[in-house]
């Protein structure tokens, strides 16, 4: 069987991002680029089970400017086998990724659709959940268990109380959560051979779908700012400040 | 505004996250309906018409609501969205797994998270980790479907007497089913709504020492978070997990022992109206953003400081 595993560029974890002076959004010129965290695992989890013997080839799909091709190679350096890159000037909204995915999903016909829970630089966690319903699939999110039997997936799932696993009709949506692998590093060789992949360059027109935004961003501003507080020598200081200074316990 | 507020609870009990996210609701206008979808779930439906300005209750009491799935979830709520011009939830994990469904089965983008309602159109969300705000219009007359942080709304009071309304269930889509839930049990309050949280990170070396935190949070009625690393390591289970993409708290008291502060844990934890830092490298970004900080060896500081609590009586 086929997976889909969408992965898309954003500003690296550990880069501290600065608003733009004039509040029209975070400035990305110079910052480091990587590909979603969530997404790494996503591919990882592709990988794994095409090692099982579970799945026999790996699309990695990106929405994104020229430059995603450098994530989409990354991707097929890690493993995956070929690559398609839908490439668009502005950011698109998940609602637009989900979309364009939907219609690749019905032309390729893979039986799981592997995304991040959520991407660290809009935050959204939407895309995938999204993309269930424009295909009619159920949907594992936030995994941290996936297994594959019997035509069935059955997913374990992070939530506010604990763990919840369900089964899911195949084809299916998961999205990854932090606990479910951890990403290996592509080596060198499998860089190099990754360099002879394909990967089909496509447009939103390509899929029929309108790439512009629903919602209008009026401004995008600097959080509130905490002010550091005081150093306490000793745990008896602690205590007295709490109680009798700030009055929380 | 017409609005659909989805209540969060377990079957039992109103979360405090749906009496949050009625005040968010109700800042858009009204009448508020509340959907209660559940398994003999008649006694949360009779919580929720205690909520101060709702119009209604609709309470859907089935065995396809027992777990909230997705699937069954989207189709029930689409099919009364029609009616709505807004529909909202808790940003919880529950809210975040049905509501970006309705969203895409209504053709319209979802609004995550929102902080603040600004205006009847016009909404402020956190975006990378909490590192910017940004503001988003939704087109006028377009219907909305937004998630709200809880953390960040007043509780609406319980003193409504609002109608209950049974309503049917909606099809069945027949295509997820529940297998088994393993939840964490605790005697201590729940993180999202603890009044004080003490958190453990890579700092406490193992989950045998998290008992330390956990004599410390009996005694100041506290719940117990962790930063990632500590979930990881697995020295605590995942609903530990308080940041960017854990949970986000937002208690009157927070305490990070052997926690560094790094983005993805601040954006979970920086709203907290105290925090408190225990950490032995004083150059640690935590201390930053602490009010009080107290560079130590966390295996000395904290047994002190159980016991200077003791002392005083807590
Ligand atoms: C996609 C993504 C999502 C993430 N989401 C989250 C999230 O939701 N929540 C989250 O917390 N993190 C998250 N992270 C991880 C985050 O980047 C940090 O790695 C993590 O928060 C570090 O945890 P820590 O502070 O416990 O560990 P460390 O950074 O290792 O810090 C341990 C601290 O303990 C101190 N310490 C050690 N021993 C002692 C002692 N004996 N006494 C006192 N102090 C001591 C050290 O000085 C150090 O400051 C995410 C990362 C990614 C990439
Ligand atoms: N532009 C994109 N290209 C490819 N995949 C994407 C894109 N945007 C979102 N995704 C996928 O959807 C997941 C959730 O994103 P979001 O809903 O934006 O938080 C990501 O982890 C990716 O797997």
């Amino acid at each position: 069987m086929k997976v889909l595993v969408p992965i898309k560029r954003v500003v690296d974890y550990n880069v501290k991002i600065r608003v733009k002076p004039d509040q029209t959004g975070v400035d990305l010129a110079n910052v480091k680029m990587s590909m979603n965290p969530f997404d790494e695992i996503g591919v990882e989890e592709a990988i794994r089970l095409k090692e099982k013997g579970v799945v026999t080839e790996i699309i990695a799909v990106s929405v994104g400017a020229q430059e995603a091709q450098e994530t989409i190679r990354t991707a097929l350096a890690m493993g995956a086998d070929r690559g398609i890159l839908v490439k668009v000037e502005h950011e698109v909204e998940p609602l637009t990724v989900a979309k364009i995915l939907a219609a690749i999903a019905k032309a390729e016909e893979p039986q799981l659709i592997i995304l991040g829970k959520q991407a660290i630089d809009d935050d959204c966690n939407q895309t995938g959940q999204m993309l269930a319903q424009l295909l009619g699939w159920p949907q594992g999110t936030f995994a941290s268990k996936v297994s594959i039997e019997g035509g069935k997936a059955e997913v374990t799932r992070e939530v506010d109380g604990g763990l919840q696993t369900i089964r899911l009709t195949m084809p299916a949506i998961v999205t990854t959560d932090l606990r479910l692998n951890e990403p290996r590093y592509a080596s060198l060789p499998n860089i190099m051979k990754a360099k002879k992949k394909p990967i089909d360059m496509k447009t939103p027109a390509d899929y029929g779908v309108d790439p512009s935004p629903r919602l209008k961003v009026l401004k995008v501003s600097e959080p509130p700012t905490r002010k550091g507080g005081v150093k306490v020598k000793t745990v008896q200081e602690l205590v007295d400040k709490l109680k009798n200074e700030a009055g929380v316990i | 505004m017409s609005v659909l507020l989805v209540a969060e609870h377990d079957n039992t009990t109103l979360k405090d996250a749906t009496l949050k996210t009625m005040t968010a609701a109700l800042a858009l206008g009204g009448p508020v309906d509340i959907l209660v979808a559940g398994q003999n779930a008649k006694g949360v439906a009779e919580q929720a018409s205690k909520l101060a300005g709702a119009a209604k209750v609709l309470l859907a009491d089935d065995v396809l609501y027992g777990k909230q799935l997705a699937e069954n979830m989207a189709v029930l709520i689409v099919e009364l969205a029609g009616k709505y011009n807004a529909v909202l939830s808790p940003a919880s994990t529950s809210g975040k797994n049905f509501m970006p469904r309705v969203a895409a089965a209504l053709d319209v983008a979802q609004i995550s998270e929102i902080v603040s309602v600004d205006g009847p159109d016009t909404f402020t969300r956190p975006i990378y980790a909490g590192n910017a705000m940004q503001q988003v219009q939704s087109p006028a007359g377009a219907k909305k479907v937004i998630t709200v942080r809880s953390t960040t709304f007043k509780a609406t009071a319980l003193t409504g007497t609002a109608p209950i309304e049974t309503i049917g269930a909606g099809q069945n889509p027949g295509i997820s089913e529940f297998v088994k839930d393993e939840l964490s049990k605790s005697e201590r309050p729940e993180l999202a709504s603890a009044k004080i949280v003490i958190s453990g990170g890579r700092g406490m070396q193992s989950g045998d020492n998290f008992p330390m935190l956990e004599k410390i949070a009996d005694r100041l009625k506290a719940a117990v978070g962790a930063s990632r690393a500590a979930v990881d390591a697995g020295f605590v289970p995942n609903d530990y997990q308080v940041g960017q993409t854990g949970k986000v708290v937002a208690p009157e008291l927070y305490i990070a022992v052997g926690i560094s502060g790094a983005i993805q844990h601040l954006a979970g934890m920086k709203d907290s109206k105290v925090i408190v830092a225990i950490n032995k490298d004083e150059e640690a970004p935590i201390f930053q953003v602490a009010d009080y900080g107290l560079v130590a060896d966390l295996f000395k500081a904290v047994p002190e400081l159980d016991e200077e609590l003791k002392k005083q009586g807590y």
